[in-house]
Formats: structure tokens, C-alpha cells, sequence
């Protein structure tokens, strides 16, 4: 279900959407795929072979639902929890991983880590670890688009802790005075690190503050993929028609902590319970198995190609070396 | 040559990159009010009036410098960097070195500083020793306006960031420009004065101080050489080791404090490099740990003056190291 709020009615007219709608068996898969590879992460760290990690379980949704929508020219950027983003955007898990592990066949050559992982053949321009640094950044990358005449838009991933940020209101703001074609998406799954969004925002959301700077925006049900996908093309068309921002409030819940690894004994236990019950993945795979979209068998060959993948990233990840103590100053300067 | 003040330099080598290079933009408060000649001749798209928000100016402009513009930005006065140390530090200093060199930041940020127009220290702090203590990021503060023009030239097409900041007293100071003045490779000292005694570092309005210096220090015999670093990162370490070698005394002069300032550098930079050339101890002078003040002769003491240079340099001369 999609709820939008706009201060300028042109744009709830209907657009034409592209590119074509989500496959959700692949959609499945690609969530299947993201789980895996933040769970490798979590057991690498485990048996100390990487660092700790923020991941964004439970939040699988609006990364493939709104990367799915985005055409080629797009460009990203996005958050320390930025996984899924790279992954639904074709990033190899072997390359992520060797990255996380700080091997030298990492996107960034092992410079980045997890926390800033950025692959310019993706059109990922920035993972920013300072939270609300995406949204300072995604600007410059609208504007380029713009100056540059190039097709593609911004889409730029925060969570409701950057929404409080001073940023957030500085970006949305700047982008609709200069009309920059930037979908902002807030997954906003109510966590800053590790305090709950209720102590920190007197307001239920975020895009309640974009009418306020001249922003359309809409709230979808962020643990559901095939709704933000089409909340997020809808989006999209009205930012190409309007050349105008948009923010898509996705309201999902990290079911994990904030850093692995996190006991999470800060967490009301109903309320995980409760958003465990919305798992995105199981959610999705039950009832395209209900509209028997997806057979039992269907879904074990899609585990088994998931797990195949996790495997060969981790043996590539491993056999990478590392840096070599001459990268320590490179690359600092132009 | 052509006589201009540092502000018409400033937007002389605007006018020039910009129109060598469509992806030369400047955008920052009042820009587009205060350059008038530059949005009649580049349009509202190239030279923009923004929200008085510093960092979301900065992140604007790194943000457009990873994806093919080279964006000038002025955020009007030093201090206000404050606002923008996330986005000119965490951004547009290191996201190059941590995306493994996928990514490049040419960007320019302007900002004035410095005692002579009685703003107090939340528009005059001269904080440059912080940026040059940041990885990834050129600073420079020039002196003269034809170095303004050919430094800021080099800066917007330098690949990196540059911080260019600019001496509010120097601003409306007239010099003479060469009409066709190239780009200045930045990291190249200046030699104001040559002389054989003593070495005299400095950079902005202090240069002036120096010079002024040097000439009461000459009616004495003494013979001081000047140097104006221009560029505090890269260093021209070579002309400072030069020079040293040369005179065997060292003092630096510079507006900003003086814990961990540029002063500090260039004295450990001759202690480790320039011992044995030393005939004296390393001496600075430079403004004290303390915010600027408003007060026309407080702000005034807070500078160093000519005298206190040439009392400096006389301590010198008759502090003579045992052979």
C-alpha cells in the first residue's frame, strides 16, 4: 500500500513506468542473495576473518525494490548499511567481501572496508558512514547530472537517523530550489544505532517533513519489495516529468543490531517479535508459494544457487591478497 | 601588467578557467550578487546564489567534482568552514584514498580571513594549519594579487581539492598582474627578498610585515631574505632548506596561532633537515592562542608587527650558536 503526499498535485498523475516490473521470483532471490551474503559476513567475523559489521537484515526490501527500478544511467549513493544496495545493483559478493576482508581485489583495493564502499562501474559513487554524508554529497551528483545533461537520476538511501540530521533538511531543501532529480529514500527502520526512533523524533515518520521544503514524498511498506518497486517507479517518473526531488519513506525494522556483533538486549522483544513476523523474505516466498508462483522445489534450487554464489565469493575473497604496504600512500592525491 | 585589487584577481581567474572549461562552476552565498560580471558572462547555471548553509554548499560541491564538474564554491569566511569540515575533510579529502582512487574531488574552496576589518573571530580565524593537517586536501593563501589569479587558476584545475584563502586585508590591495599570467604550480615558495643574514617564512599580509621588516633590519646591515610560502600544502620545503643553508637563521611569521600552526612545521621541517645550518634557535612569531578580537588595536596586536620582527631578528644576530 502506497500513501502520497504531495504539495503539487501534477504529480500523482499516473506515468508511464520503466523499466519493466519486478520479477518477484527474481526479487526473491536477489533478498536471498543480500541475507546470505550479510550472514557470511557475520560468521566471517565470528571466527575472526572479519572485521564487525553494520548490516541491514530485514531491510532487503527497498534495496531491491528501488534499485530495481533504477535504469543504468542512475547513480547511487548510499549509507554504511549499504549491502543490499551494491547487490541489488550486480556488485559481485566476491569482490564485497574481499573488500570487508581488506584484500587487495576489494572494489575500493581494500581501502574502504565495509563502510564506504563505493564502484564506479555501478554507478555507486558513495557509501557514506557519516550518517546524513549521502545526503550532503547527493546534490552535487543531481547537479551534475543536470550541468553535464546526462539521463540518469540520483537515488540516494539514508535512514531515519540521518533524517535528523541537519543535512536532510539542508539537501532536501537545496535540491527543490535547483530542481535535482534526486529520489531520496529514507529507509527509516527504526533504529539509530542503538537508540529506538521514538526517543529521538516527536513525529511517526519522515516524509511528513518534505511537503514543509517543496518535496514530494510517499510512505510505502518497506518489507514488501514489489511495493516499494512500484512506489519507487512511480517516483522515478515523476522526477524525470517534473525534474523535480521525491522522497519514498520505506518503514521497515532492523532485525539485527546496530554493529556486529550486538546481543541486542536493548530491544523490546515484542516488537522484534512483531517485525519478525514481517521478514521480508519469508513474507514474499510464502505467498508467491500460495499463488504458486513458487514451488518447494523452485525455492531449493534458488538456496542452493545462493549458497553456491556465497561459497565462491568467500574462496575468491579468501584467495585475494592483500594490499601490498606501498597502496598505505596511495591514491591520497591526484 | 594590469593593476587589480585581489578580489578583481580572484575573479579574473574565474572568468578565464571558466571559460577555458564549461565544467567550471561557482556557486556560494552571494556569489551570483557580488560577481556580477561573471553571471552576465556565464549565466545563472555557472555562477549561483545558494542557501546560506555551509555544508550542504560543500557536499554539493564534492559530490558534483566525483561526477565531472570542478566546482569553486565560496563559504565567505574562514570560521564558516566549521559548518563544512565533514564534507571538505571526511568527503572530499579522503573519499578518493578509501574508494581505491575511483574517484577524484577537483574542487575549489574559497575563504577569507584575518585581521583588518574588525569582524571579531567568528568570521577572522585563521585556520588553515587544520586543513593542512588533513589528508587528501591543498591549501594555499597567497599574498599578492597576481599570485591570487595564476594560484587560483592552478587551484580549479588542480584534481584534488584546494582551499584557497584569502586575507580580508589583502582583498582590496591593487598590484600589478601580468596580462597574460599563467597558472602558478602550486608547493612553489616565492622569494621576496634576497639577503644573506636571516631567513624570514611567511605567507598572506605577514609577508608584507616581513618586508617591511627587512627593510629597517637593511638600514642596520642586517640583510634578511623573504620567503612567501604562497602554498602551506604541498610545502616548498626545498626553497625553505635553501635558504636556511644559506643565512643560518629561521624565523617564521604568521597570523595564526602559534601550537601547531604552519610555523611549527616549517621549524621541525629546518631542525631535522637543517640542523647543522643552524647559527641561531628557530624563532616565531605569530598571533597568540586566543580568539579574534574585535577591537581595531586589539585585532591589530593580535598581528605581528614589523618592529617586533625586527626586534626578533636583532635577538638573533647576538644569539650566535658556539662554534
Amino acid at each position: 500500500m502506497t500513501a502520497f503526499l504531495s504539495p503539487d498535485p501534477a504529480v500523482l498523475d499516473p506515468a508511464p513506468l520503466d523499466p519493466a516490473p519486478l520479477d518477484p521470483v527474481a526479487a526473491l532471490e536477489r533478498m536471498m542473495l543480500i541475507r546470505a551474503y550479510e550472514e557470511t559476513l557475520i560468521d566471517l567475523h565470528g571466527r575472526g576473518r572479519a572485521a564487525g559489521t553494520c548490516t541491514a537484515v530485514g531491510q532487503e526490501a527497498p534495496a531491491v525494490g528501488v534499485v530495481s527500478a533504477l535504469t543504468a544511467d542512475d547513480l547511487i549513493l548510499t549509507n554504511h548499511r549499504s549491502a543490499g544496495h551494491l547487490l541489488a545493483r550486480g556488485a559481485d559478493p566476491g569482490r564485497m567481501l574481499a573488500e570487508v576482508m581488506g584484500k587487495r581485489d576489494g572494489y575500493c583495493g581494500g581501502k574502504s572496508g565495509s563502510l564506504h564502499i563505493s564502484a564506479k562501474e555501478l554507478g555507486v559513487v558513495l557509501t557514506s558512514t557519516i550518517v546524513g554524508g549521502e545526503l550532503a554529497l547527493a546534490t552535487g551528483v543531481g547537479l551534475s547530472r543536470t550541468m553535464l545533461k546526462q539521463p540518469g537520476i540520483v537515488a540516494c538511501f539514508f535512514g531515519d537517523g540521518a533524517a535528523c540530521e541537519g543535512r536532510f533538511h539542508e539537501s532536501l531543501n537545496l535540491a527543490a530550489v535547483w530542481n535535482l532529480p534526486i529520489l531520496y529514500v529514507c529507509e527509516n527502520n527504526q533504529w539509530q544505532a542503538f537508540v529506538h526512533r521514538q526517543e529521538t523524533m516527536a513525529a511517526d515518520g519522515i516524509a511528513g517533513q518534505a511537503a514543509a521544503l517543496g518535496v514530494a514524498s510517499a510512505v510505502v511498506d518497506g518489507n514488501d519489495p514489489l511495493a516499494v518497486h512500484d512506489a519507487a517507479r512511480t517516483a522515478i517518473a515523476a522526477i524525470r516529468r517534473t525534474a523535480k526531488p521525491f522522497l519514498l519513506e520505506a518503514k521497515t525494522y532492523r532485525l539485527r543490531g546496530h554493529f556486529e556483533p550486538d546481543d541486542q538486549s536493548y530491544v523490546d522483544k515484542a516488537e522484534l517479535v512483531h517485525w519478525r513476523g514481517r521478514d521480508p523474505i519469508p513474507r514474499l516466498r510464502d505467498r508467491l508459494e500460495r499463488d504458486g508462483r513458487l514451488t518447494a522445489a523452485d525455492a531449493a534450487r534458488i538456496e542452493a544457487r545462493v549458497r553456491a554464489t556465497m561459497e565462491a565469493a568467500t574462496a575468491f575473497a579468501d584467495a585475494s591478497p592483500y594490499p601490498g604496504a606501498d597502496a598505505l600512500t596511495t591514491d591520497v592525491y591526484a | 601588467m594590469t593593476t587589480m585589487t585581489v578580489n578583481d584577481a580572484i575573479s579574473a581567474a574565474l572568468a578565464e578557467e571558466m571559460r577555458r572549461d564549461p565544467t567550471v562552476l561557482i556557486f556560494g552565498e552571494g556569489v551570483a550578487t557580488k560577481r556580477r560580471d561573471l553571471l552576465e558572462e556565464f549565466g545563472a547555471a555557472r555562477v549561483r546564489n545558494t542557501p546560506l548553509a555551509e555544508g550542504i554548499i560543500a557536499g554539493t560541491a564534492a559530490g558534483a567534482a566525483a561526477t565531472g564538474l570542478r566546482p569553486v564554491i565560496d563559504l565567505l569566511f574562514a570560521p564558516f568552514l566549521c559548518y563544512a569540515m565533514d564534507e571538505i575533510v571526511n568527503s572530499a579529502g579522503k573519499l578518493r584514498y578509501l574508494s581505491g582512487g575511483q574517484f577524484q574531488f577537483p574542487m575549489v574552496v574559497l575563504a577569507m580571513t584575518g585581521a583588518g576589518w574588525g569582524v571579531g573571530a567568528q568570521h577572522n580565524h585563521n585556520n588553515e594549519s587544520w586543513f593542512v593537517h588533513s589528508p587528501g586536501l591543498k591549501i594555499v593563501m597567497p599574498s599578492t594579487p597576481a599570485d591570487f589569479k595564476g594560484l587560483m587558476k592552478t587551484a580549479i584545475r588542480d584534481d584534488n581539492p584546494v582551499l584557497v584563502f584569502a586575507d580580508i586585508a589583502l582583498g582590496y590591495t591593487p598590484g600589478e598582474v601580468p596580462e597574460d599570467a599563467e597558472a602558478i604550480p602550486l608547493g612553489k615558495a616565492a622569494l621576496r627578498r634576497e639577503g644573506t643574514d636571516v631567513t624570514l617564512v611567511s605567507y598572506a599580509k605577514t609577508v608584507g610585515t616581513c618586508l617591511q621588516a627587512a627593510d629597517a633590519l637593511a638600514a642596520d646591515g642586517i640583510d634578511a631574505e623573504v620567503i612567501d610560502l604562497r602554498s602551506l600544502k604541498p610545502l616548498d620545503e626545498a626553497a625553505i632548506l635553501r635558504s636556511v643553508a644559506k643565512t643560518g637563521r629561521l624565523v617564521v611569521v604568521h597570523e595564526a596561532s602559534r601550537l601547531c600552526g604552519v610555523g611549527a612545521e616549517v621549524a621541525a621541517l629546518v631542525a631535522e633537515k637543517a640542523f647543522a645550518s643552524l647559527r641561531a634557535p628557530v624563532l616565531r612569531l605569530t598571533g597568540p592562542d586566543a580568539p579574534a578580537p574585535a577591537s581595531f588595536p586589539l585585532e591589530q596586536a593580535f598581528v605581528p608587527q614589523p618592529d617586533a620582527v625586527v626586534a626578533a631578528v636583532q635577538s638573533l644576530m647576538l644569539d650566535v650558536v658556539a662554534a
